[in-house]
């Protein structure tokens, strides 16, 4: 079963607003090596964007367990909770 | 609203949350309870197994009520040591008493328990808002003294608590705690798989309401820190696992590959067969325990639960800690309302009844133990393959004489392991068991 399939399961309600904030892309590019967020993050959030050079942020895709924060070794996520009622409603949890 | 001055309010609606809600609102404080998920338990994730006698003491005799949503009673627990991928030697213990009042504990949808629990706090007079996030607290001459909402809401209050999980936001804007390091907190990963009570009751030998728990250590956590579990539900599977955020840093697995590693392991595999997926889910588990906790009180705020690194995952207790800190920490907001002094001084009083209940012992005693591991994490691996080493040479029969096997096995855990290093490991471990 595929991440997305996994994430299909899941309902959401989609803020426009992404909570959550790569604070500088020049670290990801020139710092970081290995770019473990977009290994770890169960929701498969982070995406490396090889063309525009860039982590992509699907914050729609998050499940708010706020791993990615402490997963960037260069502190360099800033990932919020969504606005009151948006993101993740779990069914079961 | 914003006009009202609760006495508490209470960030998150979880077993803490509740707890805390319902024992201030019993006692005569005007408290508020505030859930950022559109309803309680919609951004909460758990096994999970309840342990009852830590509900009874907030909702008494809560298993009679027929709205309590227990799944199944458990009345077996087992442990299974895996080595490799095709070698294992479990352990099982069925406490028949269990079936007996009161029981031990009940495997639970953990979104169906928080409404249910959450409920029982509005019936005894606790607000409940859901759909509300906490941004910024307020502050009064240094004290907190309510939460700005994220829709700029102003609510005051004369305290507040933060139950609001691993990751606090009220326990970070205090600044007691800035961010976890990733070898103070766990990556749990989880599937709830739909399958009919009669397979249910077949595949794992139960009857009527028992549950069977099962924890895998060993191989199945690829040496991390963690382990996986299987749990029966009514209807559905709770299979999962969790491991150190540190351990997956170093071994770069994703999250939902070691679910499928433990999804396909030949013990679990053959008793999830045919069962439809429900839901996927992750979460962060507080495993820093005891040299972890933030201080837990202070002018005009308590920290209970998960916001306090209040687990003991050797024992995969947490929602029972969160029950008692929340209970002990609404007693406490009765109490600082009959001072009329909401001052750390009076606060404070949380943190006597904690050790003098169960919580702070079992934290003190646990303090070292993942340290310890960590020191050594070939602890992880050694064992269980000696383990099973050992039973290998005891179950084979092949023509030699027994004397033999019980040569080569005493032989090989000294070579791999030695007298010593085993009294030293039996020693760095005593916390995790007893």
């Amino acid at each position: 079963m595929s991440v997305d399939d996994r994430l299909g399961l899941l309902t959401y309600k989609n803020d426009h607003e992404s909570h959550i904030k790569i604070n500088n892309h020049d670290v990801c590019v020139n710092t970081c090596k290995d770019k473990p967020c977009t290994v770890l993050c169960p929701a498969a959030v982070y995406v490396w964007n090889g063309q525009a050079k860039q982590i992509k942020v699907q914050h729609e895709n998050c499940i708010e367990c706020g791993g990615c924060r402490m997963i960037c070794p260069y502190h360099n996520i800033a990932c919020d909770w969504p606005r009151g009622g948006f993101g993740v409603s779990y069914k079961y949890g | 609203m914003s006009e009202d001055i609760f006495d508490a309010i209470i960030v998150g609606a979880g077993p803490s949350g509740s707890a805390c809600a319902l024992k201030a609102a019993e006692g005569g404080a005007n408290v508020v309870f505030v859930e950022r998920g559109d309803y309680p338990g919609a951004k909460n994730v758990q096994g999970a197994v309840l342990y009852a006698k830590q509900l009874d003491a907030v909702v008494p005799q809560f298993w009679k009520d027929p709205e309590f949503p227990g799944e199944r009673n458990v009345t077996e627990q087992r442990a299974v040591i895996t080595s490799g991928r095709e070698d294992w030697v479990s352990v099982s213990f069925r406490g028949g008493r269990y079936k007996q009042e009161p029981p031990n504990c009940f495997t639970i949808i953990r979104c169906q328990f928080d409404r249910w629990f959450a409920k029982k706090a509005e019936e005894k007079g606790a607000q409940l808002f859901t759909g509300v996030t906490v941004r910024e607290l307020l502050k009064n001459n240094g004290a907190v003294a309510g939460v700005k909402t994220s829709e700029g809401e102003d609510l005051g209050s004369r305290c507040v608590v933060a139950c609001d999980g691993v990751n606090s936001m009220v326990a970070q804007k205090l600044g007691v705690i800035d961010e976890w390091r990733m070898d103070e907190v766990a990556m749990g990963v989880k599937e709830v798989l739909e399958l009919p009570k009669e397979k249910i009751d077949d595949r794992f030998a139960l009857e009527g309401n028992e549950g069977l728990t099962i924890e895998f250590f060993g191989s199945i956590s690829h040496g991390m820190i963690g382990y996986a579990f299987l749990y029966t539900n009514k209807e559905s599977l709770s299979v999962g696992v969790g491991a150190k955020l540190s351990d997956l840093r170093r071994t770069m697995i994703k999250p939902y590959d070691l679910l499928d590693f433990v999804k396909t392991h030949p013990y679990i595999s053959r008793l999830i067969k045919g069962a439809k997926p429900l839901e996927y889910s992750a979460h962060l588990i507080p495993e820093g325990g005891f040299h972890s906790m933030p201080p837990l009180t202070g002018n005009g705020f308590v920290i209970c639960g998960d916001a306090a690194q209040m687990v003991n995952p050797t024992h995969r207790e947490g929602s029972n800690l969160a029950m008692t800190s929340g209970q002990l920490a609404g007693e406490t907001v009765v109490y600082a309302k009959r001072k009329n002094d909401f001052s750390q001084a009076t606060l404070q009083e949380y943190e006597r009844k904690l050790k003098a209940s169960y919580v702070w012992p079992d934290l003190w005693e646990h303090r070292d133990v993942e340290i310890n591991v960590e020191k050594d994490p070939s602890i992880l691996e050694v064992y269980p393959r000696l383990i099973v080493e050992a039973l290998y040479h005891h179950f084979t029969v092949d023509g030699r004489p027994k004397a033999v096997h019980k040569k080569e096995t005493m032989a090989l855990f000294l070579k791999e392991r030695g007298l010593l290093k085993i009294l030293q490991d039996a020693w760095r471990l005593r916390g995790a068991v007893g």
